[in-house]
């Protein structure tokens, strides 16, 4: 038997050292890995930097370093007059600036549009940080408060009326359609085939109509008083603030738990009231700005931000409707839906502005801005309405049942269990769809409106700044305008996204 | 003796209430009977509003203005067109042309779509910001202002024809557009194309019997050296023996202008730029999407079971990926195709611009131009899902069995 120590090996110098590995990490490594690791790749970051130095470089000499930075007009910019080859040429943006942004809005009035912007930045920024309280209020003041007073700060003008007038208007119309189709379908029995059985329908949608007149009687009565005597608004405030706060503390649960409901509702009626007081519109508000007046940055905000605003319960409402088990309202959503996607949105604003007046009775004229902004909610509406499908298809089939397990009806279901959770799941889906559309407000051009890019182009006819690089210097103005809105809301819509992911990843 | 399964009740009126109501029952037929009123009211406002209305501007409803003359020129038509043509006549080009700049569009933007959608996939690091920077950049600008950059910035930018950008010498870019050889037929033409058409027929027989061959039997026979025979080699021995096919009349300069040759008019230049670096953005996301859902357990199983690298991809992963970018390919096909009615912004005569827009002014007649307008589109996007959804249902069948 061997020495077993005998046998063993016991190194006595050290190893040596070993050179450090190759650095995949830091500047270096990323060269030595992800540029030059192979012929090919070497080849192709040849190529790409090749392609930088022809897009980049010249594209930076035009903005900055060739650019002429002061001046009064064209010749200012002219290579004649510079000495050199020129750039962009900013003093044309200067000079046009207040056009690109504001339109022909009267000088006087301007600050009415920067009090509109500020407002909505200071409502904006809070519902995107979710880190903040009160999303409800705020959100409820930013998409119910804020379109109604940036309208009357817009446009402008004041009320004559107030909930219960325009109610009684509006009943009255619908009461005198009903009547005047009554009526015309009696008129039609005298010359058709099925004479007796329209006369029959028409008489009866005659009759239908007279005792809605007789219903509503109190009401029109009412708004006649009203008119009559001389501080009608207020005394008609009141009225529908009783009227409207009792109904909500009816249905919040009366006595036993209605106060809540009461106290909230009060609370905004004040809140209105101080606005109308603020804003004077009980005595005919801020002189009006017709909307052919609106251009620029402002026009392309307030299409977007109206048909972000307007588009969503459209789409919430067309997308519970075509998951709905009712058939003709799936049919009828289904159909809605689908034809305003299979059309390009220039046909929609051709719609609006060329066939829509003539659906609507002679005495009712729509401004353009208008008649593009129906166009351009119907047309969302349908994009929102596939979007918020998705979301409410994501929503498994356990969260409706355990409502109604605890005797939710279905709009209790559908607003406090199945939609909040299906929103939340398509933020990122509907900030997408936001982009395009603010991308889409552009083609508002087309049908005689000025937005950005209207009033962009209209500044280049302009023979005071024709240069050669007024377009240049025009186009990169207007598209580092729309890339900074839009590139800042894909961000967005990423952290949210990510937000919104986290217990689902790992 | 056995019992039999009794069958169940009919429960007729259960059904009926179902098939009226759906879920909510006689609630859900009442409902309906709301909603169909409230249609019924606005489509008679609608009606009755819209006679009175046509009746006011003494405009004549219906498609009769169709056979009158349209009086006005448009600047490019694929069929004879001249002013004394009829408005239907002008609604037919104009489809044409709207078509025309679509597929060219299509053809070149999922070209230049595929391109980026490598780069960014590439091991390349510059090379990959360079696909991100291109595709954040366009996709963060609308459509239309590319559009107008190109057209009123670019190409107004460009030299006169005396001046014109030469492309080897065969092909002219000015600001008056585009210059190319304009193809003649020559008398080797039939037999050219018949040969062209009988080469093309006999490779696809020939690669489904090559497919049957390797699904049925195992046999790889390798085709490709007679594909190209059949689709290079035969039109070559065509050409030799009856001639050249066609011949390109070349442009040439005469005095301010080009004379020979086909001119493509700038409009047609800009759009078709426009439309194809725009939608190429959104396609190289897809195909990357695509290629990135390929599980890599994919390719490491084709390596090891001793596929090339090529063959794992060709046989292996764009199969797969295909599945995944298919569909929303073809959506955007559809959205370029739809995107094209931007040209009424440049003035390219496409079916907005010369028949909802000229047309339209010309005749007031804004219901049924508007509403044919609009069902060309709608017919187009309804054909492209039914193809789709047959598309969907084979991928699902193949994947089934």
């Amino acid at each position: 038997m061997t020495d077993i120590t005998a046998s063993s090996f016991v190194r006595q110098d050290l190893v040596a050292e070993r050179p450090a590995p190759v650095r995949t990490t830091g500047f270096i490594g990323l060269v030595r890995t992800r540029l030059l690791n192979s012929p090919t790749n070497i080849l192709l970051t040849i190529l790409g930097a090749l392609l930088l130095w022809y897009t980049v470089i010249p594209a930076l000499k035009f903005l900055l370093v060739d650019a002429v930075w002061t001046g009064t007009d064209r010749t200012a910019c002219l290579p004649e007059k510079a000495g050199f080859v020129v750039g962009a040429c900013w003093p044309y943006i200067q000079a046009k600036l207040p056009q690109l942004i504001y339109g022909f809005y009267p000088e006087a009035e301007r600050w009415r549009v920067n009090l509109t912007f500020i407002l909505a930045a200071v409502l904006l920024l809070p519902l995107l940080i979710p880190r903040l309280p009160a999303k409800g209020l705020n959100s409820g003041l930013f998409f119910f408060a804020f379109p109604v007073i940036a309208f009357f700060l817009l446009h402008g003008g004041g009320i004559n009326g107030f909930g219960l007038s325009w109610t009684a208007g509006l009943l009255q119309l619908f009461d005198d359609s009903v009547i005047g189709a009554g009526q015309g379908l009696v008129g039609l029995s005298k010359s058709s085939a099925i004479g007796p059985l329209l006369w029959v329908i028409g008489n009866f949608i005659v009759l239908v109509g007279t005792a809605i007149q007789w219903l509503i009687f109190p009401l029109t009565w009412l708004r006649g008083q009203l008119q009559a005597g001389g501080q009608s608004i207020w005394i008609d405030f009141a009225i529908t603030t009783i009227v409207i706060s009792l109904i909500l503390f009816y249905l919040g649960g009366g006595m036993r738990t209605g106060w809540r409901a009461l106290a909230s509702s009060i609370a905004t009626f004040i809140g209105i009231a101080i606005v109308i007081k603020l804003m004077g519109l009980d005595h005919g508000g801020l002189p009006i700005v017709t909307t052919n007046l609106w251009g620029g940055l402002l026009v392309t905000l307030v299409v977007s931000v109206t048909g972000i605003v307007t588009s969503m319960p459209i789409g919430i409402a067309l997308a519970l409707g075509r998951r709905s088990t009712i058939p003709l309202i799936r049919i009828f959503s289904i159909a809605f839906i689908e034809f305003w996607r299979g059309v390009p949105l220039i046909t929609v604003l051709f719609f609006a502005t060329y066939m829509l007046p003539l659906f609507l009775p002679g005495n009712f004229s729509v401004d353009g801005l208008m008649r593009a902004l129906i166009g351009i909610a119907l047309f969302t509406g349908a994009y929102q309405a596939e979007n918020v499908r998705g979301g409410l298809a994501a929503i498994p089939r356990g969260q409706g049942e355990a409502a109604s397990a605890l005797g939710l009806s279905w709009w209790k279901t559908t607003s406090l269990i199945v939609l909040p959770q299906a929103l939340r799941h398509v933020i990122p889906n509907l900030v997408n769809s936001f982009i395009s559309l603010f991308k889409d407000t552009s083609l508002v051009s087309i049908v005689a409106l000025f937005d950005l890019l209207g009033s962009l182009r209209a500044s280049f006819s302009d023979p005071v700044w024709s240069t050669p690089s007024t377009a240049f210097t025009g186009f990169a103005f207007a598209g580092i305008i729309y890339f900074i809105f839009c590139f800042g809301m894909s961000r967005y819509s990423l952290f949210v996204e990510k937000r919104l992911n986290v217990h689902r990843r790992n | 003796m056995s019992t039999e399964a009794r069958k169940p009740p009919p429960q007729i009126a259960l059904k009926l209430r179902r098939a009226l109501g759906g879920k909510a029952g006689w609630n859900g037929v009442a409902v309906q009977l709301a909603f169909a009123a409230i249609l019924g009211w606005i489509a008679f406002e609608i009606i009755s509003n819209a006679r009175t209305n046509l009746a006011n501007q003494h405009i004549a409803a219906g498609f009769g203005f169709l056979r009158n003359n349209a009086g006005f020129d448009v600047n490019q038509s694929l069929i004879p067109y001249t002013g004394s043509d009829t408005f239907l006549r002008v609604f037919v080009v104009g489809l044409l042309n709207t078509l025309v700049v679509s597929v060219v569009g299509i053809v070149f933007a999922t070209v230049i779509g595929f391109i980026i959608a490598l780069c960014r996939l590439s091991p390349n690091w510059l090379l990959s910001r360079v696909g991100e920077i291109y595709v954040e950049v366009i996709r963060n600008l609308p459509l239309l202002f590319q559009l107008l950059f190109w057209y009123l910035a670019v190409l107004a930018a460009l030299p006169n024809p005396r001046q014109s950008i030469s492309l080897l010498g065969i092909a002219f870019i000015s600001n008056r557009g585009l210059v190319i050889p304009s193809p003649i037929g020559e008398s080797g033409f039939a037999p050219f194309l018949a040969v062209l058409t009988f080469g093309i027929v006999a490779s696809l027989a020939l690669r489904i019997y090559a497919r049957r061959a390797l699904y049925q039997y195992g046999h790889m026979i390798r085709i490709w050296p007679y594909v190209l025979g059949l689709l290079f080699g035969l039109p070559l021995v065509t050409t030799l023996i009856f001639g050249l096919p066609f011949t390109f009349e070349l442009p040439q300069l005469k005095g301010f202008n080009f004379a020979g040759g086909s001119r493509i008019i700038p409009e047609f230049v800009a759009l078709a730029v426009a439309l194809s670096t725009y939608t190429a953005a959104f396609i190289a996301e897809i195909v990357r999407a695509g290629i990135l859902s390929v599980h890599k357990g994919q390719m490491e199983a084709g390596s090891s079971l001793g596929l090339s690298r090529g063959a794992t991809l060709r046989l292996i992963v764009v199969p797969q990926a295909m599945r995944v970018i298919v569909p929303p390919l073809t959506n955007q096909y559809l959205n370029l195709t739809k995107n094209s009615s931007l040209a009424v912004g440049i003035g390219y005569p496409d079916l907005v611009s010369v028949f909802a827009g000229t047309s339209l002014s010309q005749t007031g007649q804004a219901i049924e131009i508007i509403a044919m307008t609009m069902a060309v589109y709608l017919l187009i996007s309804l054909l492209t899902s039914a193809v789709m959804s047959v598309y969907g249902w084979r991928i699902n069948r193949s994947l089934g069995a």
